[in-house]
């Protein structure tokens, strides 16, 4: 429906997108016991460390192989080696995850080779999983670099032929799905009888717990054992376009099925979830899914006075833009301006009438032009929103000026209405508070006017009437 | 890297003013002042960012990244450095570079972004930031700024500070020495009174410069340029003309006062805003150099009326506090200036300095740990995240005042925390600042949460006390 565009500007100004190695690194560090290594220069990493600190309020591991411009000339597999030995020894891993950037890449190194040599070289480090993705910072965005990830890591791990587990489920989630909303996708699972595997698995990493001990990894996620055996599960459940490839990947390798949701934020979304678990436990819905469908059900009734018609700009990842521009479409909301960061089949399929592949003063442009009610990125559309005035509800990473983003949940029934309550909200809030110049007369009118007995005259104008007046009206 | 930016790193080493460098053998000097990175082990910036965070300050000029997503994408807008003004330095700018770039050269794209910059922005000034990708393939930054210069007729200013080029701090010093390359000296100022001062390496993070601006005005001392706190571009190309240099807190940018003493020979001093007893010295200090070269005898005596006043002022607040403060230790892991100077206004306020780490100090920050607290024995030279967690968690502290980066080791062990480097957003300078962070702690110490924190939960066992809350 929608068509999509890329920005000709040669200048990105006010960027949307961050880079493919840090989306790598944030799917690592949804590994259990995992170190995650930037291959680069130290900087890289430093900045995606201090990215994901504020927006998790969180101790990040992230480790970089700290490359200068000798290693960088003559090759990184000196500092790669040793990291992993130093990594290895400090932190004790059981997996350590090797995500390139465009430094590296630039030059060219052979990490998986490198890899072998460093084995070889030092038996003692086969105890540990060696894990690498190939990110260019100069490729793609966070999500394609969490799509990497996840796909490689299941193209290694997974034992070919594991002993098949009846009521077990894959989960392959994007990188716009929270720690919250893995939760609530798990508990939904659980309550078919089913018994998910995420990977990754930020919900038990990055979920804001306080850890019996202090680590120097990863503080949960998902498990070597279970990656190993995932391929003895049912079927796998791909959540995200994103996720297509990996989940492609792991029926090729260990041959388990997958359907793919391309969201599930929205009423039909969710009953797309929930047919699919009907069908694979052959088990009825529970009571407690019920009675929150229907909860759902009124808060779209309830709220959608306050979505109707308003002008929302919005700017996220593919498949975050996918998964909330869809359902503010179901709420009566126009998309006024739709900018996202990277190519992707749905953005075609967008409730807009177009697409732009840009930064956030695309964004700000189009948002002003569409006469945009509210602005929907995440926190760095605060410069944006103070500029048109307008109120900004924050979406996606970084959301450094925000508490508590491990637990938003916008997926699932619950999460849905959660999802609409705080835009709902936030929308109330827009509704403007006039003083006494909203309304002023025309130069004509007062002319006309400048008697005595203005006074008298009822100086307010007629405006249109919201739709709840009208309501009254009828009904009176 | 090119031979040019190793000439310029071999120039920041040589550093007269800087005690340690000094002290060095030639051969040692040369090696410069970096420590070699432990790859799988390193934490902090690099040199891109260093450069970044000197400079960023400016707030009227467009700062321009050359290179991919990440340099520019992962940390724009990021800090707290504030302006009375111009938000043009918040402005994301970067050339955000793809694969076809990186095999042909990158420098068509960065010479557009510049004409779309110049054209649409019209700021006074463009600085190009090179990064480790563009510096690798070869894009010549200096040549397309010279170009973009003559073409546009605004000054291009090429910041030659790539990433692999090493740590955050030799970043701090190359941002600076295109300052002094570029800018400092280019415009001469409309007027010049002998009142006259530069403050070089003050950030201005969360308006602390404007906590000590009204003591200067009261006083009829004129900041002629920040560098580059709430900087203006015109200011920073006519701040040759100041008398006297203040240098603030740590080296980061010294290379700036020693050659702008060895071009216009203006005199400087290194100078903190970080606790009372600094600031008075601070002020003391401005105006002798200023007096020395001209100015009003009488600036001295009226300085010292200023000081006196303002002291007692302070500490009668911060006395306010002992009552409610007295035996509460506090664990402050910092580096360099703050390692001591805010030990007495805490000691002042009847905290106990139970450590103070010296692992980023020079060894004259260690004589004033001495002076100040009498012995050695709370230096602390490399505190771990796990020796920090058992500290606190064995409640041998009771709150820990340090940067971001380790916050969690506070809040994880269930102890009080406040930041005290550069992301916070309370403003910590001057005598007005002293006040606020005695008030902050007095805050963080007495929050109720705590109590409730602790707490067990109804499933644990009531025989384990916690060791917190004993």
């Amino acid at each position: 429906m929608a068509l999509v565009t890329e920005s000709k500007k040669a200048c990105t100004v006010n960027p949307l997108k961050m880079s493919q190695p840090l989306g790598a690194a944030y799917a690592f560090m949804g590994l259990e016991a995992c170190m995650p290594l930037m291959h680069g220069s130290q900087g890289c990493t430093s900045f995606g460390v201090v990215l994901l600190v504020r927006h998790f309020k969180e101790a990040i591991p992230l480790q970089t192989t700290a490359m200068n411009e000798t290693t960088t000339v003559l090759g990184g597999f000196d500092n790669l080696e040793k990291a992993i030995l130093n990594i290895r020894t400090r932190a004790r891993p059981r997996v350590i995850a090797v995500c390139s950037t465009g430094l590296t890449e630039t030059k060219g190194d052979d990490v998986q080779g490198h890899f072998a040599l460093v084995r070889q070289r030092h038996p003692e480090v086969l105890d540990t999983e060696l894990v690498y993705v190939s990110t260019p910072d100069y490729q793609g965005a966070f999500q394609d670099g969490w799509a990497r990830a996840v796909t490689a890591l299941v193209a290694q791990i997974p034992a070919p032929h594991s002993p098949r587990r009846e009521q077990a489920v894959n989960v392959l989630p994007g990188s716009h799905l929270t720690p919250g909303d893995l939760e609530e996708i798990g508990e939904i699972i659980e309550a078919f009888g089913l018994e998910p595997t995420f990977v990754p698995d930020v919900s038990g990493s990055l979920d804001g717990h306080i850890p019996d001990a202090w680590l120097g990894t990863t503080l949960g996620g998902s498990s070597l054992e279970a990656m190993r055996a995932l391929g003895g599960a049912r079927h796998t459940l791909a959540i995200g376009e994103q996720m297509r490839q990996a989940a492609a990947t792991l029926q090729t390798r260990c041959g388990v099925p997958y359907t793919l949701f391309d969201r599930l934020t929205g009423l039909d979304a969710t009953d797309a979830l929930v047919r699919e678990l009907m069908r694979l436990s052959g088990r009825p819905a529970p009571a407690r899914l019920r009675r929150q469908r229907s909860q759902l059900v009124d808060a779209m009734l309830d709220g959608h006075f306050h979505f109707g018609h308003v002008k929302i700009a919005l700017a996220a990842e593919p498949d975050l833009l996918w998964a909330a521009g869809s359902f503010l479409a179901e709420m009566g909301a126009e998309l006024g301006a739709c900018v996202t960061t990277t190519a992707s089949p749905l953005l075609e399929r967008m409730p807009a009438g177009e697409v732009v592949i840009g930064d956030l003063e695309d964004f700000e442009r189009l948002a002003q032009a569409g006469g945009c009610d509210m602005l929907m990125t995440h926190s760095h559309g605060r410069q944006a929103a103070e500029r048109l005035g307008k109120p900004l509800y924050r979406l996606g990473i970084p959301s450094f000026d925000r508490i508590g983003n491990a637990h938003r949940c916008m997926v699932g029934y619950r999460g849905t209405r959660r999802f609409l309550d705080e835009v709902g909200n936030l929308l109330i809030d827009r509704i403007p508070r006039h003083g006494p110049d909203a309304w002023p007369l025309p130069a004509a009118s007062l002319a006309a006017a400048q008697a005595p007995a203005a006074a008298d005259v009822d100086a307010r104008i007629a405006r249109r009437q919201r739709p709840d007046e009208e309501l009254a009206a009828a009904s009176a | 890297m090119s031979s040019s930016l190793n000439a310029r790193i071999a120039q920041v080493f040589d550093e007269p003013g800087c005690d340690v460098n000094r002290a060095k053998g030639d051969k040692a000097r040369k090696t410069g002042c970096t420590r070699q990175l432990t790859p799988g082990a390193a934490a902090g910036g690099c040199a891109f960012d260093g450069a970044k965070i000197a400079l960023q300050p400016i707030v009227d000029v467009a700062h321009l990244v050359h290179g991919p997503i990440a340099c520019e994408g992962n940390s724009w807008d990021n800090r707290q450095s504030a302006s009375s003004g111009p938000q043009t330095y918040r402005t994301g700018f970067t050339t955000d570079i793809d694969e076809l770039d990186v095999v042909y050269g990158g420098e068509k794209r960065l010479f557009r972004a510049i004409r779309e910059i110049a054209e649409r922005v019209k700021p006074p000034a463009i600085f190009v930031y090179q990064t480790c990708v563009t510096a690798m393939i070869g894009d010549d930054v200096e040549a397309v700024c010279k170009r973009a210069s003559e073409k546009f007729g605004l000054p291009v200013i090429p910041v030659d500070a790539p990433g692999f080029a090493g740590p955050k701090n030799l970043g701090n010093k190359l941002g600076a020495e295109a300052l002094l390359d570029h800018v400092i000296g280019t415009i001469e100022p409309p007027t010049a009174t002998p009142y006259d001062i530069n403050i070089i390496g003050e950030y201005n993070l969360s308006g602390e410069l404007w906590q000590v601006k009204p003591l200067l005005d009261a006083l009829g001392i004129r900041i002629r340029s920040c560098i580059c706190g709430d900087g203006r571009y015109r200011e920073i190309a006519g701040a040759h003309r100041a008398r006297a240099n203040m240098v603030v807190c740590s080296k980061s940018m010294i290379n700036v006062a020693t050659r702008m003493q060895q071009r216009w020979g203006i005199p400087y001093f290194e100078g903190s805003f970080y606790g009372i007893g600094d600031m008075s010295a601070t002020l003391r200090e401005i105006a002798r150099l200023l007096v020395e070269r001209g100015a009003d005898a009488a600036l001295q005596d009226r300085t010292e009326a200023l000081v006196a006043c303002e002291e007692q002022r302070a500490w009668e607040r911060i006395r306010a506090y002992r009552e409610r403060l007295a035996g509460q230790r506090v664990l402050l892991v910092t580096g360099g200036v703050k390692s001591w100077s805010v030990v007495s206004a805490l000691q002042e306020a009847g905290l106990e300095v139970v450590g103070t780490s010296v692992k980023k100090s020079t060894d004259e920050d260690k004589q004033r740990i001495l002076e100040i607290m009498g012995d050695d024995a709370h230096m602390i030279d490399d505190l771990s995240p796990r020796e920090m967690y058992a500290m606190l968690r064995d409640a041998r502290a009771d709150i820990m005042l340090s940067g971001g980066r380790s916050q969690f080791v506070a809040l994880k062990a269930r102890m009080p925390w406040m930041d005290i480097n550069q992301e916070r957003h309370h403003a910590f300078a001057g005598y007005e600042g002293m006040v606020t962070l005695i008030a902050e702690i007095d805050r963080a110490l007495f929050n109720p949460v705590w109590r409730e924190v602790r707490r067990p939960a109804p499933w644990e066992a009531a025989a384990q006390p916690d060791p917190v809350a004993a």
